[in-house]
C-alpha cells in the first residue's frame, strides 16, 4: 500500500537501499535493555490508531474549543483538518490556558552538546553514524570551560546532551557532566540515549532532574524504516524511557514526536495521550512537551517537514495547550525568531537561548559538527530582551534540586 | 482595622499577596496598591544569579514569605524551608508539598510531618492544606502558627469550592485561618474575611487581571469590607420575609 505521509526528501541512495534489505526486529528488545511491566504502549497504539483526522467536522472543532475538560476525542478534533478554519479562536483559547497556568512567565534554559558519536543509523539526523560529518567529544575540562561561558551570560538552566553512543559517551561520562554542571546551574536537564532505570537513578543522584526522549515518530512500523540501526532500532524501549526515568527518580520527562516524518497529526494525538497517560500514573511528575519541525542537516539540505507548515505547528502546539494545560511546552531553535515569539506569547512557555547544536560551540571553536541547523541563533540576551518587550516574564530557574 | 497577629508578629493588612505569574516590574505597585505587609514568593525562583532576581523586586518593609513549591515529600520540604531561611533572613515559610501536577493538591499527611520538625527548629510556620479538620488539628498539635485552607485548586480562580469546611476549620481551630488558593474574585475574598477567616492569600486572581494594581486594590477593599462585617457581626439570614404579626395581630388584650 502507498504510504502517502512518506517523507522523500530524508533518504539519500545508501539509506534507502537499507532500508530496503532490513528485518522486522524493531519491536525487539536488544541485550540489556530492561522490560518494564506495562500496557501504556499498547494504550497509546490503540487510541493513535483509531484516530481518524478525517472523521470531524464543525461541530466537534467547536466543542473541544468551549469545553473546560477537553477529552481525547476534543484533542483529536483540535488537531484535525477541520479545526484549521477556527485557528484563530483555538489560540485565543490556548492563550487563556496557558494565562491561567503559567501566567506570563517563559522558562529559559540551554543546550550543551558534550558529544557527537553515535551509532545509530536514523535517516534524517545529522550525527547518524554514516554522515561523514566531524565528530568531537568534550573532556571534563572542556566541558568546564562550555559551562562557565553559559553560566556567565546568567543561564540556570542547561540540557545535557550527546549522540546515542554508549561507548564513546558512557552512562559515567555523563554522571561526571552532570556533576559539573550542578556546579554552574540549578537545573540539570538529561537528552541522550535511553537507559534503563538503575542508570537513571545514578544520573539523578548525579544532578540530573530531567529526562528528555523524543519517540520521533509513534508509527512503529514508519519507526522501522527511519531508525535502521542501533540500540534507537528498539521501538518499545524508547517509548519506555520516560518511565524508567520517573521509576529511577527523576523529577520530570519530556517526549515528542518529530514532525515531519510521518502522519503529524497522529503523532502529535500520540503524544498527547502519552503524555496523560504518564501523568495518570506518575501524578507526581513534571510533563514536558516540545514540537521540533524536520531540519535540514550537513550532507543533506533538502530535508523539509513537508505538510506541517506554521499553520499547522501553530495548530499542534495550541492543541497541546488546550488537551495539557498543565505541561510545559517547548519550542526549539529549529524555529524561527518570529515563530518562537509569538508561540511563546500564545501557548507555549518554554524557550532555548544561545544555542549551538555542534561540539564546543560556546567556547568559541567549533570542535565538532551540528546535529541540525538552527534558525534562531539569538544570544540569552536578545531573547530576553525581545520576550520582555512582549510583556512576557522571564523565569531563569524555576526548580530546586533537593 | 484590629491587629492581625501571625507567629509572634503583629501587621495590619489582611491581605497576603503572591508574587508568581506577573511581571517583576508590577511587584511594587501590586504591593502599594494591595496594603500587603506579606508577600509570597517560590524559592526556587529566588535565583542567585544575575538575571531577574525577585528578591530584588520585593520591597524592604514587607515580610518575605517563602514558600516550599517543588517539594513532592516532607523531606524536600523541609530541605528548602531551611534554604530560604538563608536566603530570605526570614523565619516564616509556607509549606506546599504537592504529589500531583495536574490539580496541584496539597499532601496534607506530608505536610503535617514537615511542619512538626520545621516548627521545632523555630520556624513560623503555616501550612497550604487542603480543608480537612482531622489534619488541621495535626498541623495544629505539630506547632503551625496558622491553618492555611484552599478554597479551590491553586490558580483555578474558582472561588470558595470548599467553602462549608473552611468554615469547620474556622469554628473548630485556635489558629487564624488564612484561606489560601482558589479566589477569584474579590467577592470572593470579601466572603472568605465575612466567615471568620483570619486573612486571604491571592496570587492568579490578580496576577491574571487585565490591570494588576488596580485589581490588587480592589482587593485590599473587599478584604478590609469583610473583615469589618465579621466584627460588625452579621444579621441572621431568614428564609421569609418577616412580616410583623401576620397570625397574631387579632389579639386585642
Amino acid at each position: 500500500m502507498e504510504d502517502k505521509f512518506f517523507n522523500t526528501t530524508i533518504y539519500n541512495e545508501e539509506s534507502r537501499l537499507a532500508a530496503q534489505n532490513l528485518v522486522a526486529d524493531y519491536l525487539v528488545y536488544q541485550e540489556g535493555m530492561e522490560v518494564l511491566e506495562s500496557q501504556m504502549l499498547e494504550q497509546v497504539l490503540d487510541l493513535r490508531t483509531a484516530f481518524n483526522p478525517e472523521a470531524y467536522g464543525t461541530e466537534e472543532v467547536l466543542r473541544a474549543i468551549e469545553s473546560d475538560k477537553r477529552t481525547v476525542e476534543d484533542f483529536g478534533a483540535l488537531l484535525s483538518p477541520a479545526a484549521l478554519p477556527f485557528l484563530e479562536q483555538i489560540a485565543q483559547a490556548a492563550q487563556k490556558e496557558r494565562q491561567k497556568y503559567f501566567g506570563n512567565n517563559v522558562h529559559f534554559f540551554t543546550p550543551l552538546y558534550l558529544a557527537n558519536y553515535c551509532e545509530n543509523y536514523c535517516v534524517y539526523c545529522g550525527f547518524n553514524c554514516h554522515n561523514q560529518i566531524h565528530r568531537a567529544r568534550l573532556n571534563a575540562e572542556q566541558m568546564e570551560r562550555e559551562m562557565q561561558v553559559i553560566s556567565a551570560t546568567g543561564m540556570q538552566e542547561v540540557l545535557l546532551l550527546t549522540g546515542e553512543s554508549r561507548k564513546m559517551s558512557s552512562v559515567e561520562y555523563i554522571g561526571e557532566a552532570c556533576r559539573l554542571a550542578r556546579k554552574y546551574f540549578k537545573v540539570v536537564g538529561l537528552e541522550i540515549y535511553p537507559v534503563n532505570s538503575d542508570e537513571y537513578a545514578y544520573l539523578h543522584s548525579c544532578g540530573a532532574d530531567y529526562v528528555t526522549v523524543f519517540q520521533e515518530t509513534y508509527n512503529p512500523e514508519k519507526y522501522g524504516q527511519l531508525h535502521l540501526a542501533g540500540h534507537k532500532r528498539c521501538f518499545p524501549y524508547r517509548f519506555y524511557a520516560q518511565e524508567r526515568a520517573l521509576r529511577g527518580g527523576m523529577r520530570g520527562v519530556g517526549l515528542a514526536a518529530l514532525l515531519g516524518l510521518d502522519d503529524f497529526r497522529r503523532d502529535a494525538l500520540a503524544v498527547g495521550v502519552h503524555a496523560m497517560l504518564l501523568q495518570k500514573r506518575y501524578p507526581h511528575a513534571e510533563i514536558a512537551l516540545s514540537c521540533p519541525r524536520l531540519r535540514p542537516i550537513i550532507n543533506n539540505e533538502r530535508i523539509t517537514p513537508l505538510d506541517v507548515g506554521e499553520r499547522q505547528l501553530l495548530q499542534i502546539v495550541c492543541a497541546y495547550r488546550l488537551f495539557l494545560p498543565y505541561a510545559s511546552i517547548t519550542v526549539s531553535s529549529r524555529e524561527c525568531a518570529r515563530v518562537r515569539d509569538n508561540l511563546m506569547s500564545i501557548c507555549a512557555n518554554k524557550i532555548s537561548a544561545g544555542v549551538s547544536t555542534g561540539i564546543g560551540g560556546h567556547g568559541g571553536s567549533g570542535l565538532g559538527d551540528e546535529q541540525f541547523e538552527i534558525d534562531d541563533g539569538r544570544s540569552l540576551e536578545e531573547i530576553f530582551v525581545a520576550m520582555k518587550g512582549r510583556g512576557l516574564q522571564p523565569v531563569m530557574a524555576d526548580y530546586i534540586f533537593v | 482595622m484590629d491587629k492581625f497577629i501571625l507567629g509572634g508578629h503583629e501587621f495590619h493588612s489582611r491581605f497576603i499577596l503572591g508574587s508568581g505569574k506577573y511581571s517583576l516590574e508590577l511587584i511594587k505597585a501590586a504591593v502599594e496598591q494591595a496594603g500587603a505587609e506579606i508577600i509570597t514568593l517560590a524559592l526556587r525562583r529566588a535565583n542567585g544569579g544575575s538575571l531577574e532576581n525577585i528578591l530584588d523586586y520585593l520591597p524592604k518593609n514587607v515580610v518575605k514569605l517563602p514558600n516550599t513549591s517543588g517539594a513532592r515529600t516532607a523531606e524536600e520540604a523541609v530541605r528548602i524551608a531551611r534554604l530560604a531561611r538563608e536566603l530570605c533572613q526570614s523565619d516564616f515559610v509556607k509549606i506546599e508539598v504537592i504529589k500531583d501536577s495536574k490539580y496541584l493538591l496539597p499532601d496534607n499527611y506530608a505536610t503535617a510531618k514537615a511542619t512538626e520538625v520545621l516548627a521545632k527548629e523555630g520556624f513560623v510556620v503555616m501550612p497550604y492544606m487542603y480543608p480537612d479538620l482531622q489534619a488541621a488539628r495535626d498541623m495544629a498539635n505539630a506547632g503551625a502558627a496558622c491553618i492555611m485552607p484552599l478554597g479551590a485548586p491553586i490558580g483555578s480562580n474558582k472561588g470558595l469550592c470548599t467553602l462549608d469546611f473552611i468554615q469547620i476549620l474556622i469554628d473548630e481551630i485556635d489558629l487564624p485561618v488564612i484561606v489560601d488558593a482558589g479566589i477569584g474574585k474579590p467577592s470572593q475574598a470579601c466572603q472568605a474575611m465575612e466567615m471568620g477567616a483570619a486573612a486571604v492569600m491571592v496570587n492568579t486572581a490578580i496576577a491574571s487581571a487585565g490591570d494588576i494594581p488596580q485589581m490588587a486594590a480592589a482587593f485590599r477593599e473587599a478584604v478590609r469590607a469583610g473583615r469589618r462585617a465579621y466584627l460588625a457581626g452579621l444579621g441572621e439570614v431568614r428564609k421569609f420575609a418577616n412580616a410583623s404579626s401576620p397570625l397574631t395581630g387579632f389579639l386585642r388584650d
